[in-house]
């Protein structure tokens, strides 16, 4: 395409805007009110998702190291656990250490036990992929001088298959939501073609191509997608902001989850959602067009 | 030129339009097609341009079979080829230059080149003085004349007319016959559907009469043949 033609094109996508205001104005509101909700919502499913994820990384395997094993024997138990496959890492806890944790929870009494101390050395391990502990673990098990493997059997699977199932809840949400935004503006934008059918009778007429055609309306498309996503992305910036500076610093205390930082986080939402607006919009001006062109 | 093969078309609903169409017309001719209504002659006119597809058959424009043209190519036909409508077809939005010059900005020529086909096109049907008006603000002569200047802006070896004095009385319509004359007369192949008796019968030319998607007579130099 020539320089010419697509200066043609830009100047005649911007005309059609401002001359088509309340429609105009009736598809960036549908945009606006779109992305607004998508954006809140991918703002609480991350934030969901970090504390999935801090859950899950919380989620160990205890290995519990037989009486009898001897400092070599550990330190090849060390070793077998490290090379088990799926294994992250592993860090080891001897009973002195065990029983200081146990004085620290339950109080000086059982410092009694220091003398003659009835626990086991211990390894702490995790898995590379939180959700494969289980399987992971079972093999732990199969080594030599494990006297026992806990991962909190029963109780993770209840974790992973809830965390899960919020997961994919949430994702189709976001896709309903998606889908509704572009069906409300390729229909939107139907209506202003309408408005220029004839426009594009005669061009397909005098010989116009079909890109020809569609690119002043894609353009338009785009447009509307990023007028729509000015709002949304102004709202939930200020919105996090607020929510980081004043909310977040709580829950961290509370030391139930910490949210995601301001800095990258939110302005990779507000990235996503003028992605979302630009593609929203092309995307049903292409789809609107496509039905006019067969002249 | 144009060549037409055992052309059929039968339109969706049942309706067949075409009925085994078998014509040839020549660069420079000027034809008349004239038929009563529905008899298959805006069919017959719509195929030549590709808006409507024959549904079997061959129609030949300057060796391009247009019945099994892609649809990526029509564009390009298109282009040689210049459509006048019964209701001018005008973009109310632009005035008269912009409305000839459109033809042009949609194949991406140049501005100058532009600019000077345009007033030489316009100075042809007489509208240079008005090149500033909408098509509002003029009579149905010169909203035709607009578009008649429109379709052989980018000089076309063929005008397809559907109707163009459809819609204009008796002394209009003549001076847009004088414009179709006068396109012929520098070499222009033209295709008329009209229902005008009068004009048919005065300015002599070739005269195929379409029937029941039959054509059921082709006189040169013709008349228009059916009683009023």
């Amino acid at each position: 395409m020539k320089a010419r033609t697509a200066g043609r094109h830009f100047r005649d996508s911007l005309k059609s805007i401002s001359r088509n205001g309340w429609m105009t104005f009736a598809s960036v509101s549908a945009v606006t009110v779109t992305l607004l909700l998508v954006g809140v919502f991918v703002m609480i499913m991350m934030n969901l998702n970090k504390v999935a994820d801090d859950l899950e990384k919380d989620v160990e395997i205890k290995v519990i190291v037989e009486l009898t094993a001897d400092e070599a024997a550990i330190t090849k138990l060390e070793e077998d656990i490290k090379n088990t496959p799926g294994i992250a890492e592993v860090a080891y806890s001897p009973k002195e250490d065990e029983l200081n944790k146990l004085v620290l929870d339950f109080g000086e009494d059982l410092r009694l036990f220091e003398q003659q101390n009835p626990l086991h050395n211990v390894f702490y391990a995790k898995a590379e992929n939180p959700q494969e502990t289980a399987a992971v673990a079972k093999k732990v098990d199969n080594l030599d001088n494990t006297f026992e493997v806990k991962y909190g059997e029963g109780k993770i699977e209840k974790l992973f298959s809830f965390l899960n199932t919020s997961r994919n809840i949430g994702l189709v949400l976001i896709l309903a939501l998606l889908f509704t935004a572009m069906f409300l503006i390729s229909n939107t934008i139907r209506i202003t073609i309408v408005a220029r059918r004839r426009d594009i009778e005669i061009m397909k007429l005098v010989g116009a191509t079909n890109w020809f055609i569609r690119i002043p309306f894609i353009l338009e498309g785009m447009w509307l997608g990023i007028l729509g996503a000015i709002i949304p992305i102004t709202l939930i910036t200020i919105l996090y902001y607020n929510i980081y500076n004043v909310l977040g610093p709580k829950l961290a205390q509370g030391k139930l989850f910490e949210l995601l930082n301001f800095s990258p986080f939110i302005y990779q939402v507000d990235a996503l959602i003028l992605l979302m607006g630009v593609l929203i919009g092309v995307w049903g001006s292409f789809m609107s067009v496509r039905k006019f062109l067969r002249v | 030129m144009i060549e037409m093969v055992n052309v059929y078309k039968k339109y969706p609903n049942g309706i067949v339009a075409a009925n085994g169409i078998d014509v040839e017309i020549k660069q420079g001719e000027f034809v008349y097609v004239v038929g009563p209504s529905g008899a298959g002659k805006s069919t017959f006119i719509k195929m030549m341009y590709r808006e409507e597809r024959p549904t079997s058959g061959d129609i030949l424009i300057n060796g391009v079979n247009l019945a099994t043209l892609k649809n990526s190519k029509v564009p390009y036909l298109r282009r040689q080829i210049g459509v006048v409508f019964q209701d001018f077809k005008l973009l109310p939005r632009l005035n008269v230059y912009e409305n000839v010059a459109f033809a042009l900005e949609v194949i991406e020529e140049t501005p100058k080149v532009i600019r000077k086909k345009v007033m030489d096109v316009l100075e042809l049907v007489g509208l240079k003085h008005k090149a500033r008006m909408f098509p509002t603000e003029l009579s149905g002569g010169e909203q035709q004349r607009v578009s008649i200047a429109r379709s052989i802006v980018n000089t076309p070896k063929l005008v397809i007319a559907d109707e163009p004095t459809g819609n204009l009385d008796p002394d209009t319509s003549w001076e847009i016959m004088n414009i179709f004359e006068e396109i012929n007369s520098r070499g222009t192949t033209i295709i008329m559907a009209t229902h005008n008796r009068e004009i048919v019968n005065t300015l002599r030319h070739r005269v195929i009469a379409v029937e029941g998607g039959l054509i059921t007579r082709d006189v040169y130099g013709g008349d228009y043949g059916y009683e009023s």
